[in-house]
């Protein structure tokens, strides 16, 4: 079977550092960061209290003012991100084959916030939930949604794979066109975790900084100082495109999806392998599935959560599957300055690196502070400041708890 | 209007989103206020929390405008 081409031609995105693809890009070339103290609600008595939250969101921008309640918050920032990206791409939906056109989309937890409060509201004497607890709260509400308001009738559902979520999203959307079970895909991913639960839970698990003092400088992946990650939320959606349907349209074309790769760490629950062979066979799979070989590649958007733990294995990972290359490549942890969107990291961290490519810019990890003795200080992370470049392939890494690794490969179009 | 029906049509105005003045006597919550099937379940649980009583499914199957609701709480309040 010959395989068909597919190109990206709408983006879209609400994220800590902007409500539109213009707004992200203008923070990531400066080096902006989203975190602050937390707002939405009183942080006082938690060991975390800060993270980069969505800045004047505004709901009714993209669903009437009586559906908002209807709505978790995950499943809003879907619909944002999911409208600029199709009026981005010029699609016109009056003409366009709908069955052939379908969402595959991408949660990590799903509707905690409504999980969160309907539990919480709970009353022994009078044991009934809110008819809208359950479709409100799962995490396949969004993929649905979207189909709904666009008609859109081809596959559709949603990926659970924790912080690997979007990134399994947009492989599968680039699988089903490439064979041709469809012409189109709204793909990406959506996150709304910055509640109590969320950020009780992770700082649990000892998973996120407690940087209270300087929250705008926590998220520091790749400094001997980092801390955990810091949360962040919100959406990124893109138009997947069968190359032929959208050159016979006219559209816009931003880049090439030519390959992805998944793996499993088959380690432990949440530590990744110290060793990163999960993360390596990831990368060598993309590498291998976008038929090009390690030295084609120019940037790599890591998973640079600023763990631990994780921020050693992922350097080693590159390493061993890049070999001498690694020292060539521009690296970046844009989740320095975004924080971590969990499920919807992939969808927003592949927007960077299309919109890296389309401006030859690399955008930088900020808040480097102290080199990390164990992290080889040959490779280029891009620290603090946005280098120019010309990249012509890029590739973005996620992984998620569980294990779940997956990796994406961009061409520049 | 009674203390009742101010209150369910307040928490009418509040969950279907609709205008005060659209909320009559007669107003059907699906075919004039635009309610589905979740919403309406949504509304009889709020009267229930509001006015402290509990109505039955077979019951609250017979309550389909605003007038019925007030009708219902106003007979079965405590």
């Amino acid at each position: 079977m010959e395989f068909k081409r597919v190109v990206i031609t709408g983006l879209g995105t609400v994220n800590p550092l902007g409500n539109s693809v213009q707004e992200y890009w203008e923070g990531l070339k400066n080096g902006v960061s989203g975190a602050a103290r937390i707002t939405r609600m009183n942080v006082d008595l938690h060991k975390t209290q800060f993270a980069c939250e969505l800045k004047d969101f505004d709901p009714t921008l993209y669903v009437e003012k009586k559906e908002v309640r209807k709505n978790d918050p995950y499943a809003l920032y879907a619909y944002a991100a999911a409208q600029q990206a199709i009026e981005d791409s010029g699609l016109d939906l009056e003409v366009l084959d709908k069955d052939r056109a379908g969402v595959i989309w991408g949660a990590g937890i799903g509707g905690l916030q409504t999980f969160y409060e309907d539990v919480k509201a709970y009353n022994i004497e009078r044991p009934k939930f809110n008819p809208y607890f359950i479709p409100k709260m799962i995490a396949n509400i969004a993929g649905g949604l979207l189909s709904i308001r666009y008609g859109f009738r081809g596959p559709n559902f949603t990926t659970v794979s924790a912080c690997a979520s979007a990134s399994h999203a947009m492989i599968d959307a680039f699988n089903y066109i490439r064979m041709g079970k469809a012409d189109l895909f709204i793909t990406g991913g959506s996150e709304a975790a910055i509640n109590e639960a969320g950020l009780a839970g992770f700082n649990s698990m000892r998973a996120i900084s407690t940087r209270n003092d300087d929250p705008a400088t926590a998220s520091r992946p790749f400094d001997k100082d980092r801390d955990g990650f810091v949360m962040g939320e919100g959406s990124g959606a893109l138009i997947f495109e069968e190359y032929e349907h959208a050159k016979a349209r006219g559209a816009k074309i931003y880049a090439e999806f030519v390959g992805g790769g998944m793996s499993a760490d088959a380690y432990h629950m949440t530590a990744p392998d110290p060793e990163g062979k999960g993360a390596a066979l990831v990368m060598k799979w993309a590498l291998e599935d976008a038929g090009i070989k390690p030295e084609d590649i120019d940037y790599i958007n890591v998973h640079g959560t600023s763990t631990p733990l994780g921020d050693i294995a992922e350097p080693k990972a590159i390493q061993a599957c890049f070999g001498d290359h690694a020292y060539k490549l521009s690296i970046s942890s844009t989740k320095s300055m975004t924080g971590h969107l969990l499920g919807a990291a992939g969808a927003i961290e592949a927007i960077a690196s299309i919109l890296a490519m389309q401006h030859g810019i690399i955008p930088p990890t900020i808040n480097h502070f102290t080199d990390d003795p164990e992290i080889d200080p040959k490779l280029d992370f891009t620290f603090n400041e946005a280098k120019e470049r010309e990249v012509n392939y890029a590739l973005s890494n996620t992984f998620g708890f569980g294990g779940h690794n997956a990796s994406v490969i961009l061409k520049k179009y | 209007m009674s203390d009742i029906a101010s209150k369910v049509k307040a928490i009418i105005v509040d969950k279907l989103g609709v205008d005060e003045s659209e909320v009559t006597t007669e107003a059907s919550f699906t075919n004039d206020l635009g309610a589905d099937s979740l919403d309406t379940v949504e509304l009889i649980m709020e009267f229930e929390k509001e006015f402290d009583l509990a109505i039955p499914d077979d019951q609250a199957e017979k309550i389909s405008t605003v007038g019925e609701a007030i009708a219902h709480i106003e007979a079965n309040k405590k």
